[in-house]
């Protein structure tokens, strides 16, 4: 039998919860201050939330897709670029930083062209600012759904264990996309639809993490009455740890591929490891510690 | 005991998944190969690229000469005018964007058939309802040529019929418009051979108008007009309460269901115009592309490894049940028209690494059954049992988000809670019965490797 968890760990995670608070709590302040800047719009947004410009660029002679955007270089490694069939025209969609001006753009695409692609010329650019992808609208519609599904989620876990464990999963579910968010927003990643997509998903995974250690408290709980609680979430959270790694470790390997060889959603894949490593670590230090420090200041019937 | 549904449940979903991936294959064409009748998204194929005007100075006009909208709020408005009747038309993963002051750009990924989608977003559906003049005739004014014959009196215009082309002459004034309408839908006229017709039903405020109109001007002719049209102009015979009517017009059953589709999703405030239209080549460069593909196969053949070497031959029988899982995924995904883009592969492998979670909790748990002191069979059956719930509450909490952001969600959301649901659903079921059957099926043995 092979194994990458000793057979016994008997590790004190509830005894140390308190440093898992503090460090949770570090990381959701690090998430409100995200939506802090995002909601100023001080965070850096992709073209699908900030809008950008789009530009039309006409060459001279054919070129690929791909030697043109090697050609664009840094400033334009955020485009779209779509080559229009039957002919030298190709469209972009560039996010645009707070101040510069479209005919700037217009001009830099064009001398990168000259410096890139050596007996080409871009004869012709159209550049006109355009409005986000994802408007106001859609925006709300999906933090809407979010939130239902949230409490969707909370009364589902409250109806099947209880509510102490329903409000842990809570908990530890915003908690992992704050934290995630905080992290991508702060250290400056762009925030697209891409970002966001990952943050809806490693909240669907995080819950499932969070539900196999409940699981096996609640089966413990019942066969162990008479011990005190905090001694069976522990016990609990160390028999169920090799499935916790295991589990996290090859949706862990899915993504670090990802990461590494697909460029475009290099952000996305970044939120994931991100989001798994912090959603394994809430389901032992935040999803269960709330429910023991819930328990110990209103003890509740077993 | 092998249990006999899943076996036949496993044979139908994998006929079932190969039909809708190679329709081809089951009429003798193999032309296609391997390639899966899936729908390609904007990135990986390109489509047909709209550039559109919105004639901001043409918007209607109150009595004092100024426009009725504000010339941005009536971009905004005709943005999301033009998404719902993208979405109700059933294309997915369209993109949708405001250009400058009056434009809006609306790229659809490999369109099959351009003319009827520009039809369905252009046409402003302006409906109005108004009199047919009783006392003045067209033949005074146009001849059969359509050729002018007198100044129009003051108050009148002409329209002409949608079928016969026949001119009409109609009072300017609206007595209602489409805005009153709450339900637009088709329905078939049972006196007239079934053909297709418009069902609508009003607002509350459209019912009291509707019946006070009618009313008023029992046994003359009511002009339907539709961005300046008639389609019919039915005589009133009496009253009409209940705020429901129907628009004839010998409408094909699909220029029914597309101009029912326009009257629900709203009039636009302004006419459009396509200023540019393109085909468009993929986002996403042929090299990008491939990369991806190559990321997806090797993610998953890395967590196909990881789990073999990890538990041995229960892992590679949840390799098996794994290959089933994205045979149905890929199947379940064509037959509901979804379209895939780069994030939606990207999806599909952590879909893969979910479900291999499962397996994972399955596995440990029959471990500890073992390390208790139980037998194989015992042991197997334990851990299937016991896992059982863990699984499936931990599948229902993702499906919950996957439908909530279904039935919120729009664009890429919407496609993501596709992919996520069919995935969870299908890897309940591949990892709780379709590995246990195989189980099932080897020997009883008094050792397991895991």
């Amino acid at each position: 039998m092979f194994s990458l968890i000793p057979n016994k760990t008997n590790f004190d995670f509830v005894g140390k919860r308190y440093i898992g608070f503090a460090v949770s709590g570090a990381l959701v302040a690090l998430g409100l201050y995200a939506i802090v800047l995002l909601s100023l719009g001080k965070a850096k947004l992709g073209v699908d939330f900030g809008g950008g410009a789009n530009l039309t660029l006409s060459l001279k002679q054919p070129a690929e897709v791909l030697a043109l955007r090697q050609a664009l270089g840094a400033d334009f490694a955020q485009a779209d670029i779509q080559k229009v069939e039957g002919g030298n025209q190709f469209l972009l969609r560039v996010p645009v930083a707070n101040g510069e001006s479209t005919d700037a753009l217009g001009a830099s695409a064009k001398a990168s062209v000259a410096k890139g692609l050596p007996g080409n010329e871009v004869t012709e650019v159209g550049v006109e600012y355009v409005g986000p992808a994802v408007s106001k609208q859609l925006w709300q519609q999906a933090i809407w759904a979010m939130a239902v599904s949230l409490l969707g989620i909370m009364l589902y876990i409250a109806f099947r264990f209880d509510s102490r464990f329903g409000v842990g999963a809570l908990v530890a579910t915003l908690h992992d996309v704050l934290a995630v968010l905080g992290i991508m927003v702060v250290f400056g990643h762009e925030f697209s639809l891409l970002v966001v997509t990952a943050l809806l998903t490693l909240a669907g995974y995080s819950l499932t993490d969070t539900v196999v250690v409940f699981d096996r408290i609640r089966e413990n709980l019942k066969a162990r009455r008479t011990e005190p609680m905090e001694k069976v979430v522990n016990d609990s959270i160390n028999e169920t740890l090799s499935r916790t790694i295991n589990t996290s470790m090859t949706f862990l390997i899915t993504v670090v591929v990802l990461y590494f060889w697909v460029h475009v959603v290099r952000d996305m894949a970044l939120a994931l490891i991100l989001g798994v490593i912090v959603g394994t670590y809430s389901s032992i230090f935040v999803a269960s510690p709330v429910v023991v420090e819930w328990n110990l200041r209103s003890p509740a019937k077993r | 005991m092998v249990k006999r549904w899943v076996v036949i449940v496993t044979i139908l979903l994998t006929g079932f998944s190969l039909w809708k991936l190679y329709p081809g294959w089951f009429k003798g064409d193999f032309s296609a190969g391997m390639k899966p009748a899936l729908n390609l998204g904007l990135d990986l194929q390109g489509g047909t690229y709209l550039k559109y005007e919105v004639e901001t100075d043409q918007i209607p006009k109150d009595e004092n000469g100024k426009p009725k909208v504000d010339p941005r709020e009536a971009l905004d408005r005709a943005l999301e005018i033009i998404r719902n009747r993208v979405d109700s038309m059933g294309l997915k993963e369209p993109l949708i964007q405001r250009e400058g002051d009056k434009y809006v750009v609306v790229q659809l990924p490999g369109d099959k058939d351009p003319e009827r989608t520009q039809s369905v977003i252009g046409s402003t559906a302006q409906l109005a309802f108004k009199l047919v003049s009783d006392r003045y005739k067209s033949l005074d004014y146009v001849d059969a040529e359509g050729n002018t014959r007198a100044k129009l009196p003051e108050g009148i215009e002409l329209l002409r019929d949608r079928k016969t082309r026949e001119p009409m002459l109609v009072e300017s004034r609206t007595l209602m418009t489409g805005d009153m309408l709450a339900k637009a839908m088709v329905d078939f006229n049972s006196s007239q051979f079934g053909q297709p017709v418009i069902a609508f039903e009003l607002t509350k405020d459209g019912e009291g108008l509707f019946a006070a109109i009618t009313e008023e001007n029992v046994q003359r002719r009511l002009a339907i007009v539709l961005d300046g049209v008639v389609q019919s102009a039915p005589v009133i015979k009496s009253r009409i309460g209940g705020g429901r009517g129907v628009i004839e017009g010998s409408f094909t059953v699909e220029e029914a269901k597309d101009l029912a589709l326009v009257l629900r999703s709203g009039a636009l405030p302004a006419p459009l115009k396509v200023v540019n239209k393109y085909v468009v080549g993929p986002t996403l460069g042929a090299d990008t592309i491939r990369a991806g593909l190559m990321a997806a196969l090797l993610g998953t053949l890395a967590v196909l490894v990881y789990i073999a070497f990890y538990y041995r031959l229960s892992g590679a029988i949840a390799d098996v049940a794994l290959v089933f899982n994205l045979v149905f995924l890929l199947g379940a995904l064509a037959a509901f028209g979804a379209t895939l883009t780069l994030p939606g592969i990207a999806g599909i492998v952590l879909t893969m690494g979910m479900s291999v979670d499962s397996n994972v909790i399955i596995f440990e748990r029959i471990r500890e059954e073992l390390k208790l002191g139980k037998t194989v069979r015992a042991a197997i059956d334990a851990g299937y049992e016991h896992a059982f719930w863990t699984i499936f509450d931990s599948h229902v909490t993702s499906l919950i988000t996957a439908l909530v952001l279904f039935q919120f969600g729009t664009g890429p959301i919407k496609g993501f809670a596709v992919t996520l649901s069919l995935g969870v659903s299908i890897s309940m079921f591949t990892a709780l019965f379709v590995s246990k059957a195989i189980f099932d099926a080897r020997r009883a043995s008094d050792t397991l490797s895991i």
